[in-house]
């Protein structure tokens, strides 16, 4: 009995070492709130993104609505030229040169937010670093291997990987060796603002469904209580 | 009263068509026992469910587009460009796992009080067709929002169907429609998530019912009402479901709805659990999913599956773990219904399932690891130990008496009562007055509960009773 005891909280131990694998993600703060960051992040997305992903799920009029900006303000200062307030944000790269020039055609971007989570992004567009021998010259910490060359390198400067050691394994420390056009501060701030507007972008409607919510649970407490009195009342009589 | 236009109507359809008997005999002069608590709630949310899972599916379906090139972003076009839309899409989904949450609850009821047994084995069995029905219901409507998990987790499901021998390939093949979940697999699984399945699923529920009504309720005492009745016929320890429990079942539905739009409204997604975050990439058949894992409710099965080497065993042993449930009627051995009144060795095997399934349930959850693997055997076999064994232990359990009539439960104020009393008490005794270092500071302050500071001892008795207690109930 004991050495079962035993076996089980081995298995259990070797589980948690098991899940503890994999590159911990640096934390981006979202706030949905907060429209001028989504504004930049809109504005960056259709000048560091759109070339190649689209997120057609999303209409220029719709951003402006939700973001509080002019239309006409709008369509100068963010979408690209020529875009209608009607539009959706296609990208104006077809799909065979996609295929020709990455090997693959870039994802919809409208639903990445929900399918990798925020943190994954923001740590995603830090982590690239130069690596000679990938095809693309460069490779990344959180998505080995990735298709994607930097878009944001000018911006961010080039990155070095140094491999540590501890005790758990190896793992590639990122250093930056050549500074971009940004401080190391501003380009946080503006990859966070970028990851910001994609999980807007994930699901637009997340802020007034919040709103709504709050009626609906404040309601149906209301309910709750009318109910139990009601009950009571009914029951009264059974003994 | 003299007749109106109205009334002359409506007594105009009474003489032809039975709403009247109908009404009395299903609500107002239906005896219900009078001792239901928390577990029965369940049935009446169950139904509430169903409704809301008809209502916003037809209201999906008006924009939904059943075709491989189009489901994904006809969903997407719910969501954002439909009005409403978003909250018709997570009140469905987020209906979908609540169905299950409340099924499993209702059927851990049925266990517990022994719902299943004579009289009432036919109840049961139509009530396990309706879970079967509704797991197909969910495995074909998780096809239909066309993402990465819908397709790989059917692709997955459907070719189990090849494990079989001589005929599995062209099962699997006919199944689909395809040699790859395609179009004309999405197209089928529509037609039978939005009708064929449903209408099943009302039939049964109207059977589950009927016969429910034709014997009557059993109860948390395991007693039959019908055993002592009064002068005018109606059971002692019966009211009638209306309106005692129409308007008991309302404030269930008013708490349930709290959970539900909490959910609905703050967590649709559920941290991944009610919406999978590989679902929101669209389907692409090229790519495998490094890590394929079904809905939360699929999973305990699932991890049955896993646990054994063999395919077509696997196979065998996840159909088994369904297939023994409709058994139980006849596994279980003992006289006594209620939990209440069996012996320990029930009570210890029901928790022992209970834990194996929530285990079960989370393992399937998660990747395979050998270390995984074991645990997961270890589970599935007492999973089946429970309903194998079941004919014995149950035999020669060591019953306790049961009472002639029903025991009044506690009212929600007669709880509150008790805590209110024994929570002053309880905090006494795990705390220790604070050794006063100055004489300084009113008699107010050291009485208060700032002045107290945690007692080990007190808490090591409190544990120790609470210890008791449990293992008391066991027995």
């Amino acid at each position: 009995m004991k050495n079962l005891i035993a076996l089980l909280l081995l298995l259990i131990l070797s589980f948690g070492v098991a899940a503890s694998e994999g590159v911990e993600l640096q934390e981006a703060n979202i706030d949905l709130t907060d429209n001028d960051s989504l504004q930049r992040g809109a504005k960056h997305f259709v000048t560091y993104c759109l070339g190649c992903h689209s997120a057609k799920h999303m209409r220029y009029l719709r951003i402006a609505l939700d973001l509080g900006v002019d239309q006409k303000k709008m369509l100068n200062d963010i979408a690209p030229e020529g875009a209608s307030i009607y539009d959706q944000l296609n990208s104006a790269m077809n799909k065979h040169d996609a295929e020709k020039w990455f090997g693959t055609q870039p994802p919809d971007l409208s639903l990445i937010a929900r399918s990798r989570g925020a943190n994954w992004l923001y740590s995603y567009l830090k982590s690239y670093y130069i690596d000679p021998g990938s095809p693309l010259g460069v490779n990344n910490t959180v998505f080995e291997d990735t298709a994607m060359p930097n878009p944001l390198w000018q911006l961010q400067g080039e990155q070095h990987a140094e491999i540590r050691k501890t005790i758990w394994g190896e793992y590639k420390k990122l250093v930056l060796e050549e500074p971009g056009t940004l401080s190391e501060r501003e380009f946080d701030l503006f990859v966070n603002d970028l990851v910001n507007f994609l999980v807007y972008v994930g699901e637009p409607v997340q802020l007034e469904r919040q709103r709504i919510g709050k009626y609906v649970i404040l309601f149906l407490l209301m309910f709750v209580v009318i109910a139990y009195l009601l009950k009571k009342e009914y029951w009264k009589d059974v003994h | 009263m003299k007749p109106t236009r109205l009334t002359e109507c409506g007594d105009w359809v009474l003489e032809r068509f039975p709403i009247t008997k109908f009404w009395n005999e299903h609500m107002a002069h239906y005896y219900a026992p009078k001792n239901f608590n928390f577990w029965y709630f369940f049935g009446s949310l169950a139904l509430l469910v169903l409704v809301n899972q008809i209502i916003t599916g037809i209201l999906l379906t008006m924009n939904y587009k059943p075709d491989a090139k189009l489901a994904f972003d006809s969903i997407e076009y719910i969501m954002r460009d439909v009005p409403w839309g978003w909250l018709v899409r997570y009140m469905h989904s987020t209906g979908a796992s609540a169905f299950f949450i409340v099924v499993y609850l209702h059927m851990f009821r049925g266990i517990m009080y022994g719902s299943f047994k004579h009289p009432r084995e036919l109840i049961w069995i139509f009530g396990m067709l309706l879970f079967v029905a509704l797991m197909a219901e969910a495995f074909m409507g998780y096809l239909l929002p066309w993402g990465q998990m819908s397709y790989w987790g059917a692709q997955v499901i459907i070719s189990l169907f090849s494990a079989i021998p001589v005929i599995g390939d062209d099962l699997s093949l006919w199944i689909r429609g395809d040699y790859v979940i395609a179009d004309a697999t999405l197209n089928r699984f529509f037609a039978f998530h939005v009708i064929a399945v449903p209408l099943v699923l009302v039939m049964l529920v109207f059977m589950h019912i009927v016969a429910l009504h034709e014997v009557g309720s059993n109860n948390p005492d395991g007693i039959e009402i019908k055993d002592s009745k009064d002068p005018w016929g109606h059971p002692v320890d019966g009211i009638p479901f209306h309106p005692y429990y129409t308007v008991k079942d309302i404030v269930g539905v008013a708490v349930f709805l709290l959970f539900f739009a909490t959910v609905t409204f703050y967590m649709p997604e559920m941290g991944g659990y009610f919406l999978e975050h590989a679902n929101f990439i669209p389907a692409d058949p090229l790519k495998t999913p490094e890590h394929i894992a079904p809905v939360w409710y699929f999973t305990p099965f699932y991890s049955i599956l896993r646990a054994i080497p063999d395919k077509f065993a696997g196979v065998i042993a996840m159909a088994g773990s369904i297939i023994v449930l409709f058994l139980l009627p006849w596994l279980d051995r003992c006289k006594v219904k209620s939990i209440r009144y069996r012996g320990g060795i029930f009570k210890k095997a029901l928790l022992l399932f209970v834990v194996s399934f929530l285990a079960l349930g989370y393992l399937g959850t998660q990747p395979v690891t050998p270390a995984a693997t074991i645990l997961a055997r270890i589970f599935t076999a007492i999973y089946f130990g429970f309903f194998i064994l079941m004919p014995i232990y149950t035999r020669w359990e060591k019953t306790k008496p049961v009472p002639k009539s029903l025991t009044r439960p506690h009212t929600l104020e007669e709880h509150f009562h008790t805590l209110e009393e024994q929570l002053p008490v309880l905090l006494e005794e795990i705390t220790a007055l604070k050794p006063m270092t100055t004489e300084i500071g009113d008699s107010a302050f050291k009485s208060s509960f700032f002045s107290r500071r945690p007692n080990p001892g007190g808490m090591l008795n409190v544990i120790s009773r609470v210890a008791k207690k449990v293992k008391g109930s066991l027995d």
